[in-house]
């Protein structure tokens, strides 16, 4: 496949590094110093331009490319670059954007603005927050298999039940998978006897409700109730998008906002959520209006910094789950090093949704473990797979050792994948596979 | 000194609705007719009125309406009309009426839609004036429809500008924001609800369970009904009639003082509007507390009914009347004990929904006020909180909320003044009236209710107050049918000079 990505940034770069090895990726973008840098790293073609351009775009080819990603950080350019894509050729457009006006505007008609498939940084972002708060001490959540299977990164606290356990040990759920643990950084897969310490992260597959039940053996005693008490600090975009979501899964969030007109604007959109008009940096007001007594705090400011700042600061109070939003990629890890439960980017939540889409054949859906040290997806296997008409307990034996089967589903049942269960074509099945034997992997399944 | 109103236009507006008001006229002359009574009353007007309203057009040619004229405007139709809707009764010199303070009352009264009544002998006017007090009371309820949904809310006075927030909708045309075009709209509507009373009234004589309910009847109450006015050529009220009348009767007091905006989408077919206006749900319950309440106290008492149909027809009736503003009455509820008047003496301060034809405070109001207050008592706890007033969804800013505290105190503060000055004056000729006879007789005019307690209880007349009363009592009727605050602005310097 042809891809053409504009703009390099951290989006842009991001898919392109992702797509490179199994499709031809052009990369454009106005900055010279970003193009040559990418040609470096990256055995991509560059260059240098405006994407709005048509003769730019045909320059890339835009006439033989099967699909255009317009990830610049501007949603104007964007929405127009694709648009100019449609004048010359039937090529599939996803755009990037932030304002959340044109995401409405598009699901209303989904040929608005030229646009194929839209991603919206901001919805997308509030839907990470909102699924990773609703589970006790998970940092990453994704969906599969439309909702009947879960994919969900827990750290292990020092209080939790399986710190100090097995696999084995703490394997006690029947539709639960362990996939794999992130040990200072490095993803190894769950074999019985490794031990799981606190501090780790664990990844499991299985179906939403024993990951809920999962979530709270994994979290301390006294954090493993179900949130409701959720307090958003800062009425940025993302703070008013996550405060919506929650009033729509019945949960009546606190917002903080400093600005009296943002406030006012924030309290008429939001019926379902107290919004409360003063300085989150004043611990005297937060202690005041006791928001240490609440389940979690999310930091949805504009400013890095005062994300941060706020986050500690809860953290300081007692507040038990810190969420902050971080716009630079590279803090993502310093924040979650300095102590911030979880830290969301992002740039990098909407180039992995982009990624997820793009991913072409049988994978029907993905997600990124460690800066792409593994991936979860799904696939819908055939009659020529390795796995299927056949139990697991032989077919593991052709697949390499770093692939986990996580999760099966069949017509619409979630089904657990053991020893002896035999996997027909059309079920789709969730695997755990490190990146390093993707290829192979993709080859036989 | 330059005068900064252009009176003229105002001036040449009234002169169109005075010129037209030879066509009501028409109808009492036609009973006249009928009857053989005297035609003078009413043939002497149709002609005046002509003359005077086309004399008033030529006041200037100029016919935009600004904001400072429309006030001037809606202070002076009122007025004009109860002058001009005296002279029959004047002219006619029976009983009671044929003296000018009691004739201009009753004129005010009527169409103010108060229903408050100077006559103390029904038996010596003839039909003829009597329906004329009808006529003035339906013509005075659709020209406060006109004036609720089409000119106070562009005025955007006391809270009113909320009526047309109500009308507005995303998936439905708005009514139409012209006025005439909104006019014609109500005006169908009302003739429509009209129309249906007469034969409701009617086709129960027919079948034989409204003896009393004749063609003249139905159609006098049905003018006074969906108007909520509350004049009846009977001396008794709605006590003249059988209970199949008086069940019949509530539900159309109840539909005049539903916003006729919503009136309008139910008659479209599309009823959410109805399920979803919070006001609506809450003049609902207030009908329903207070029956319930009125009701529980009568029967507790043991009477003065023998039935449980009765002590209940009696209850509702007489809630639905005084909270609508109507002032019918089924029953002399001056008979009744403290508890249950109170009650109902609560009850005039209420209401109806806003964009009906009823009076009083209105339950729009109410409820923004509790809703605000409810607020107002969340953010004392927790003051950084914002929390925005929501009606039936949508966010009620707090210029109108300002509006609407300070519309309700300043009726509050109307009704205390005008209580001292009843029983001031009243003392001041050795009548006796009590501090309750006062307060109600106060707030009956005000709200333009009608029939109060006591001496001015439903059965009883107005004409006992002294002339200064009366006058006052006029005046009390005319601000407060036009919502205060067209008449305030005109008392204001710096409405006139420029």
């Amino acid at each position: 496949m042809r891809v053409i990505v504009v703009g390099a940034g951290e989006v842009g770069s991001n898919i392109a590094a992702s797509l490179v090895e199994s499709h031809d990726v052009i990369v454009i973008d106005v900055d010279a110093e970003k193009v040559e840098e990418l040609t470096h790293s990256y055995d991509i073609l560059a260059i240098e331009g405006d994407g709005t351009s048509l003769k730019v775009l045909q320059e890339a080819g835009i006439a033989e490319a099967d699909m255009l990603i317009a990830c610049t950080d501007d949603d104007e350019t964007n929405l127009v670059t694709c648009g100019t894509a449609k004048t010359v050729g039937d090529v599939f457009t996803i755009a990037r954007t932030r304002n959340a006006n044109f995401f409405e505007t598009w699901t209303e008609s989904e040929d608005a603005f030229g646009v194929n498939f839209m991603v919206s940084t901001n919805i997308l972002t509030a839907n990470d927050i909102v699924r990773v708060v609703g589970l006790p001490a998970a940092i990453d959540v994704d969906p599969f298999a439309a909702g009947l299977v879960q994919m969900a990164e827990f750290e292990v606290m020092a209080g939790s039940d399986i710190a100090g356990q097995t696999v084995e040990q703490a394997d006690i759920f029947d539709s639960i998978t362990f996939a794999a643990l992130v040990q200072d950084g490095d993803v190894l897969i769950a074999r019985g006897e490794t031990r799981i310490e606190a501090g780790n992260r664990v990844i499991v597959i299985g179906s939403p409700g024993s990951v809920q039940s999962f979530s709270r053996t994994v979290a301390s005693a006294e954090s493993s109730e179900n949130a409701h008490d959720i307090v958003i600090i800062g009425g940025s975009d993302i703070g008013y998008h996550t405060a919506k979501l929650l009033e729509e899964s019945g949960i009546e969030p606190r917002l903080i906002e400093q600005d009296a007109d943002r406030g006012r604007q924030l309290a008429e959109d939001l019926p379902g959520t107290i919004v409360l008009e003063h300085d989150a940096t004043d611990v005297d007001f937060l202690v005041g209006e006791q928001i240490d007594q609440a389940d979690a705090v999310i930091a949805a400011t504009d400013s890095d910094e005062k994300n941060l700042m706020v986050s500690l600061l809860a953290q300081n109070i007692g507040v038990r789950r810190t969420v902050a939003i971080v716009e630079e990629g590279q803090y993502a890890g310093l924040f979650e090093a300095i102590g911030i439960d979880v830290a969301i980017n992002p740039r990098e939540a909407t180039a992995e949704e982009i990624i997820r889409f793009t991913q072409g054949g049988q994978v029907e859906n993905l997600s990124l473990i460690e800066d792409r040290q593994a991936e979860v997806m799904e696939i819908e296997v055939n009659e020529g797979s390795v796995l299927t008409n056949r139990p697991i307990r032989e077919s593991v034996t052709e697949l390499p050792s770093d692939v986990v089967i996580g999760a099966i589903t069949r017509s619409q049942e979630f089904i657990v994948p053991r020893g002896e269960t035999v996997i027909e074509p059309g079920d789709h099945v969730v695997l755990f596979v490190a990146t390093d034997v993707l290829s192979p992997v993709m080859d036989i399944v | 000194m330059r005068i900064r109103v252009d009176w003229r236009v105002s001036c040449r507006l009234v002169g169109t609705i005075l010129k037209w008001l030879w066509v009501p006229l028409l109808f009492p002359l036609g009973i006249a007719l009928y009857d053989g009574t005297a035609l003078l009353p009413f043939a002497l007007p149709i002609l005046g009125t002509a003359i005077l309203g086309l004399g008033l057009e030529q006041l200037t040619d100029e016919r935009d309406l600004r904001a400072r004229e429309a006030f001037l405007m809606v202070s002076l139709t009122w007025l004009s009309i109860a002058l001009v809707g005296a002279v029959p009764f004047l002219l006619a010199g029976e009983g009671a009426l044929a003296e000018p303070v009691n004739a201009l009352f009753e004129s005010m009264s009527g169409v103010t839609t108060t229903g408050a009544t100077v006559i103390v002998n029904f038996e010596h006017h003839s039909r003829a004036i009597l329906m004329w007090r009808a006529v003035l009371q339906w013509l005075g309820g659709l020209g406060i429809l006109v004036l609720a949904t089409a000119v106070l809310s562009q005025l955007s006075v006391g809270g009113a500008q909320l009526m047309e927030t109500e009308t507005q909708t995303q998936d439905l045309d708005k009514l139409t924001p012209k006025i005439s075009e909104t006019a014609t709209l109500l005006w169908k509507l009302y003739i429509g609800l009209t129309g249906l009373q007469v034969a409701v009234l009617y086709g129960l004589h027919l079948v034989g369970y409204a003896p009393e309910m004749t063609l003249y009847d139905a159609i006098a109450h049905a003018f006074t009904t969906i108007a909520t006015s509350g004049f009846s050529p009977r001396g008794d009220s709605i006590a003249a009639f059988s209970p199949a009348v008086q069940w019949a009767i509530i539900p159309f007091m109840a539909i005049g003082a539903t916003s006729f905006v919503l009136l309008y989408f139910v008659f479209q077919g599309n009823f959410d509007r109805l399920r979803n206006s919070d006001e609506f749900r809450f003049y609902v319950a207030i009908l329903g507390f207070f029956s319930l309440g009125v009701g529980g106290m009568l029967f507790a008492n043991g009477g003065p009914y023998t039935s449980l149909e009765e002590t209940a027809r009696h209850a509702i009736f007489q809630v639905v009347s005084i909270v609508t503003t109507t002032g019918y009455a089924s029953t002399d509820f001056n008979l009744w004990s403290a508890g249950p008047k109170h009650l109902l003496f609560v009850c005039m301060f209420i209401g109806g929904m806003a964009g009906s034809t009823t009076c009083s405070i209105k339950t729009l109001r109410w409820l923004v006020v509790v809703k605000a207050f409810r607020r107002d008592l969340f953010t004392a706890a927790s003051p950084s909180a914002i929390r925005p007033v929501r009606l039936s969804g949508s966010v009620i800013d707090e210029e109108t909320i300002r509006d609407i505290y300070a519309y309700t105190l300043v009726s509050i503060v109307f009704f205390i003044l005008a209580t001292i000055f009843v029983v001031l004056d009243a003392s001041r000729v050795q009548l006796t009236v009590s501090e309750f006879e006062a307060m109600s007789a106060a707030a009956a005019t005000f709200f333009n209710i009608g029939p109060a307690f006591g001496i001015a209880g439903p059965l009883e007349s107005y004409e006992t107050f002294p002339q200064s009363t009366k006058l006052v009592m006029t005046f009390l009727m005319w601000v407060g049918r036009i919502e205060i605050i067209p008449v305030l602005v005109l008392l204001t310097p710096s409405y006139w000079r420029s």
